[in-house]
């Protein structure tokens, strides 16, 4: 008996230690990280965005999706006037978990550019869906402007990569299906900043 | 037994995943690429050097009936400090390396020597012993990882070394690849052994060539 409140003391005492010792490193390591992830979103957030002046962390709408989740929306502005537009998007037919990517578009829903933020395709096949030459694939496309919103294989517009249709297809449908929400909830995104004609005015005029 | 020879048996004579064949989880499924390999490698050295340490020196005051799970409590601690670490300042490698990271505290290398050698030895002896055992098994993960990069990407460390009209061999950055590099290199290093101990006259680490002949399972089953 005496034996068994022995090593229970001793295993408690080790336990102890290593729990103070975690709570520790773990407090150290708290901000790098929330840092690191927010620094790597950012930076997606920026590649996907026409240039811009304003300060996205402030600019940020909230819209809920129809599935009810809430979407962050980034809005990037030159002038006061939205420019573009990021969000991201979550694929659940990936080959392995779900695909994370930032989708960025401009006012009239034409893609500025997409960036992969969290996926588990196979490295050296799927994986290579974070590629520039998959990713520029969707640049100037919108809804408007393509016919077959589908991997070539299925007979739509963009080329998949061999031996990688599964995570090809994945991203390409979760692409259109951001560009539908942003469709639907262009008013709550845009709003009453800039309407859609003046926009495009607006833009060309830059250019 | 000397420092030097605890530091050294790890890359060749006691190699853990080529002699000892240890740890095949992280070595089969992380060597997809070189720096994948020399990342979960550095990150089990780390592990195995800090838990070797600290197991040798309460190896008096850990009981025998306990020690297993002290074991497992030290080692899973470091390998939470590593995560930890890992995720706020190195956050590429960790991104690619992610899943694996708490499977090192599962990995039977770091409990295989805390229960073989650290708790058996002074800390001195114990350091070495991790820092061989962990760099062997980096090295051995950098080489899978440089030989399945090679073929299935055309890169080694990122570098283009095949140019571009190379057709990746994308058989070998998948789990097969693993098996084929693995085996070819355990047979390759017994060769070698085999030969380095004939040339010096002394009997080889792997002992005696196998022949199924003989084999006990044979006498059993068949």
């Amino acid at each position: 008996m005496k034996e068994i409140f022995r090593l229970t003391l001793i295993l408690t005492v080790i336990t102890a230690v290593s729990a103070g010792v975690l709570a520790f490193v773990n407090q150290k390591t708290e901000q790098p990280v929330k840092k690191a992830l927010s620094e790597q979103k950012m930076k997606a957030v920026r590649n996907v965005l026409p240039s811009f002046d304003n300060e996205l962390i402030k600019d940020r709408v909230f819209v809920p999706d129809t599935t009810g989740d809430t979407i962050e929306v980034f809005r990037g502005k030159k002038g006061g006037k939205i420019n573009g537009v990021a969000f991201s998007v979550v694929s659940h037919d990936g080959y392995s978990g779900d695909i994370e990517f930032l989708v960025g578009v401009d006012p009239d829903g034409v893609i500025q550019g997409i960036e992969i933020l969290k996926h588990a395709e196979t490295p050296g096949l799927g994986a290579r869906i974070q590629s520039d030459e998959f990713r520029s694939l969707f640049k100037n496309h919108s809804i408007d402007n393509t016919g077959v919103w589908k991997v070539k294989k299925d007979g739509g517009v963009f080329k998949e990569i061999t031996g990688a249709t599964i995570s090809s297809r994945a991203v390409t449908g979760a692409t259109l299906k951001g560009l539908k929400f942003f469709s639907s909830h262009i008013d709550e995104i845009i709003g009453g900043e800039n309407s859609g004609s003046e926009s495009k005015r607006g833009n060309e005029e830059k250019k | 037994m000397s420092a030097g020879k605890e530091l050294l048996k790890g890359f060749w004579s006691q190699n853990p995943v080529f002699r000892l064949v240890l740890g095949m989880c992280p070595t089969l499924a992380v060597t997809t690429t070189a720096v994948n390999g020399l990342g979960m490698g550095l990150a089990t050295t780390f592990v195995l050097l800090s838990s070797n340490v600290v197991i040798s020196m309460m190896r008096s005051f850990i009981p025998k009936k306990i020690r297993i799970p002290a074991f497992i409590v030290a080692i899973a601690t470091f390998v939470t400090i590593v995560d930890l670490v890992m995720n706020g300042y190195f956050h590429a490698l960790h991104k690619s390396l992610g899943l694996f990271i708490p499977l090192i505290v599962v990995n039977c290398i770091i409990l295989g020597r805390a229960e073989a050698f650290a708790s058996k030895n002074s800390v001195w002896l114990s350091v070495m012993d991790g820092l061989g055992m962990g760099l062997g098994f980096a090295v051995s993960l950098t080489i899978i990882g440089a030989i399945r990069e090679l073929f299935g990407n055309g890169t080694i460390f990122n570098i283009l070394v095949f140019g571009d009209s190379y057709h990746p061999l994308l058989l070998m950055i998948m789990p097969p690849g693993a098996f084929i590099v693995l085996g070819i290199l355990l047979g390759l290093m017994n060769r070698i052994e085999i030969k380095i101990a004939e040339k010096s006259g002394r009997e080889p680490i792997i002992g005696k060539i196998h022949d199924c002949s003989e084999c006990v399972l044979r006498k059993k089953w068949f």
